[in-house]
């Protein structure tokens, strides 16, 4: 699924979780709020990967700009009046779409179970099936105050959220380069598949948000996994970390055990929600609380390590080929 | 009875309401089986954690694991002695898992969903099917819960698959329950665990993410045509959003959990919500008195309410 290293201006930082609900887009937010702080970074260019579930676009209120259609896959259809009921289609669909209709005598495709794997369309004797394109979603290219945000709507119970995450980067990344930003940030969906690892890849930095929770720290070891797989530079941050501080400790151990870097830790704090609700990254509209004061720090680390990366430094191919050796 | 447990916005409690609903219900019917013979291997209750990307139900069910089996999807075996690189594989690929390049097939397992297709279609019969391992199967028993789960391997993209192995393997047997912790998200992970579930629980937070990704899930419920009812968790923080549109929407909020730090201290240690809070019992043995009443009385997919003059979701 990686895309591979490609020599790009742009570093790349994604915001994993494994689990979801540790606060990815909090800090997402508010990463992009300290970014445009940051006079040593050029621009930044924003990217909500949770296309299933995208919440960035609450947290920083853009102007929504440009609304494109995202075509997914197609799903089968069988034409009824050409369609001689033999059968074959329903033998070949390994995916259970293909139904008996109501009076039991004619073939249809259920979409919704529908892999768009087309054997039917080309197993059919009869030529009466046909494929038809679904419209999946849309995305879109929207601006913040913090700079330009790609975000998508998967429309409900759609599939293809891999291809529209990789579009949306490519749109992102095509523009933040025209636009002459140094950074992007992508902030990605939970879980360790098809759309974290779109998300992800290409990454140079990987800031991975979890909980102090037995769930947040099973579920950090397979983000990290995933991460170790695809090479790329982790850091992890433990939100909410004084919830249950033996197993914040726990967390930071087990970094140490799979030689991965801490960025920091975030106290749970009721400035979190309440920025949310009022729709501000929290370091804005709470500076002073420990959430932000937190995440400034963690920013901190993250910014050296992005550094490492070769944001704002000019010699990025040079540090890149010491940072991935392997790649 | 099939009931699930999603939410859209991930993090929101899924995991704790789904174990929850299973412990208080396996609890109750050994107490009633106390003193009388137990059918043999006779649980009334299935749980199947379909959060294969990140499962965390066996957590907080700690069931001795008696099997496991790989889940697998079928791949082409491409036999170089009899493929002329026709190309007519590649065609009739979807997902760009075959190309032909330089006279010879070039295969990319990893984007593969295992259709078949390739295998009818090519000419010279040179393709046969081999099966490569995309996550793992497990089942076993939590106290009295016969428990199942999928894992993805890590690296593997496709979820789906190991998902539905899973829902097919562990079916559950006559008059079991069974309970199904969905993945976050509203794409395919999420439709595949639903679908075929008669009743679901959307757990979510009262914030404006959690209303935002509800929203979206309550979407996926009418599409499938399933009915469902809220789970407000950590009550108390955020604002009132959720619950004006849970009222405009018509749909029933069935329990609020509030946010108090040690509920989520508990949790954070791996202990359960009833562990914490037993009163907690008889809330989830009511719901599902609640849902099963309803759904049996209904004789469809059609929930009335009578405790609110909300309905379900239609």
């Amino acid at each position: 699924m990686s895309e591979g290293r490609r020599p790009a201006s742009l570093i790349q930082l994604v915001i994993l979780s494994g689990k979801g609900g540790t606060g990815k887009t909090a800090v997402t937010g508010a990463l992009a709020h300290l970014a445009l702080q940051t006079p040593s970074i050029r621009g930044t260019v924003l990217v909500d990967a949770d296309v299933d579930a995208a919440n960035l676009e609450i947290l920083l209120r853009p102007v929504r700009g440009e609304e494109t259609e995202f075509v997914g896959g197609a799903v089968a259809r069988i034409d009824a009046a050409t369609c001689l009921a033999c059968g074959i289609c329903l033998d070949v669909c390994r995916f259970g779409a293909v139904k008996l209709d109501e009076d039991q005598v004619l073939y249809e495709v259920d979409p919704l179970a529908c892999e768009g794997c087309a054997a039917c369309y080309y197993q059919c004797p009869e030529e009466a099936i046909r494929m038809i394109p679904q419209t999946a979603g849309h995305w879109f290219a929207s601006e913040t105050a913090y700079g330009p945000l790609f975000h998508a709507r998967l429309r409900a119970a759609q599939e293809n959220s891999g291809k529209l995450v990789s579009l949306v980067k490519e749109r992102a990344r095509e523009t933040g380069e025209s636009q002459g930003a140094a950074f992007m940030i992508v902030d990605g969906p939970p879980g360790i598949g098809c759309p974290a690892i779109a998300a992800s890849s290409g990454a140079d930095l990987a800031l991975i948000v979890t909980e102090p929770t037995r769930a947040g720290l099973h579920d950090l070891e397979r983000a990290v996994q995933l991460t170790k797989h695809f090479r790329l530079n982790t850091l992890v941050a433990v939100n909410k970390a004084d919830l249950y501080p033996a197993g914040a400790e726990a967390i930071l151990s087990r970094c140490e055990e799979w030689g991965v870097e801490m960025a920091g830790t975030i106290p749970y704090d009721e400035a979190v929600p309440m920025a949310m609700v009022q729709r501000h990254p929290v370091t804005e509209h709470a500076p002073d609380s420990p959430a932000s004061v937190a995440l400034r720090a963690l920013w901190t680390r993250v910014k050296v390590a992005l550094e490492k990366a070769g944001l704002s430094s000019g010699a990025e191919e040079i540090l890149r080929l010491q940072v991935h050796p392997r790649s | 009875m099939r009931i699930a447990v999603a939410s859209g916005k991930g993090g929101t409690g899924k995991t704790t309401v789904a174990v929850s609903v299973a412990r208080s219900l396996a609890e109750e019917e050994s107490a009633f089986h106390s003193g009388q013979s137990r059918t043999p291997g006779g649980s009334s209750l299935l749980f199947l954690d379909c959060d294969v990307e990140a499962p965390d139900a066996h957590l907080f069910l700690d069931p001795v694991i008696e099997e496991r089996v790989p889940a697998t999807v079928q791949i082409p075996v491409i036999d170089p002695d009899m493929c002329t690189a026709c190309g007519d594989c590649a065609e009739a690929c979807q997902f760009s898992a075959l190309a032909v390049l330089g006279g010879e097939v070039l295969f990319l397992p990893e984007l593969c969903h295992g259709c078949g297709s390739c295998t009818l279609i090519c000419p010279e019969k040179a393709i046969t099917e081999a099966p490569r391992e995309l996550g793992i199967l497990e089942s076993g028993r939590a106290g009295g819960i016969s428990f199942a789960r999928g894992i993805l391997n890590v690296g593997e993209a496709l979820a789906v698959p190991v998902i539905r192995q899973l829902k097919e393997w562990a079916r559950p047997a006559d008059g079991q329950t069974t309970i199904l912790d969905a993945p976050p998200g509203t794409s395919c992970p999420t439709v595949e665990t639903l679908s075929g579930s008669d009743y679901v629980l959307l757990v979510t937070e009262p914030t404006p993410f959690g209303l935002h990704d509800l929203a979206l899930a309550v979407d996926v419920l009418r599409e499938l045509g399933v009915p469902g009812g809220v789970i407000i968790n950590r009550d108390g923080i955020g604002d009132e959003g959720v619950e004006e549109y849970c009222a405009a929407e018509s749909l029933p909020v069935l329990l609020r959990i509030p946010f108090e730090r040690e509920i989520a201290e508990g949790i954070a240690q791996g202990r359960t919500l009833l562990d914490v809070r037993p009163v907690y019992r008889e809330r989830f043995r009511a719901l599902f008195q609640m849902i099963s009443g309803r759904l049996i009385g209904a004789g469809s997919h059609e929930v009335e309410t009578e405790a609110s003059p909300r309905g379900g979701v239609t």
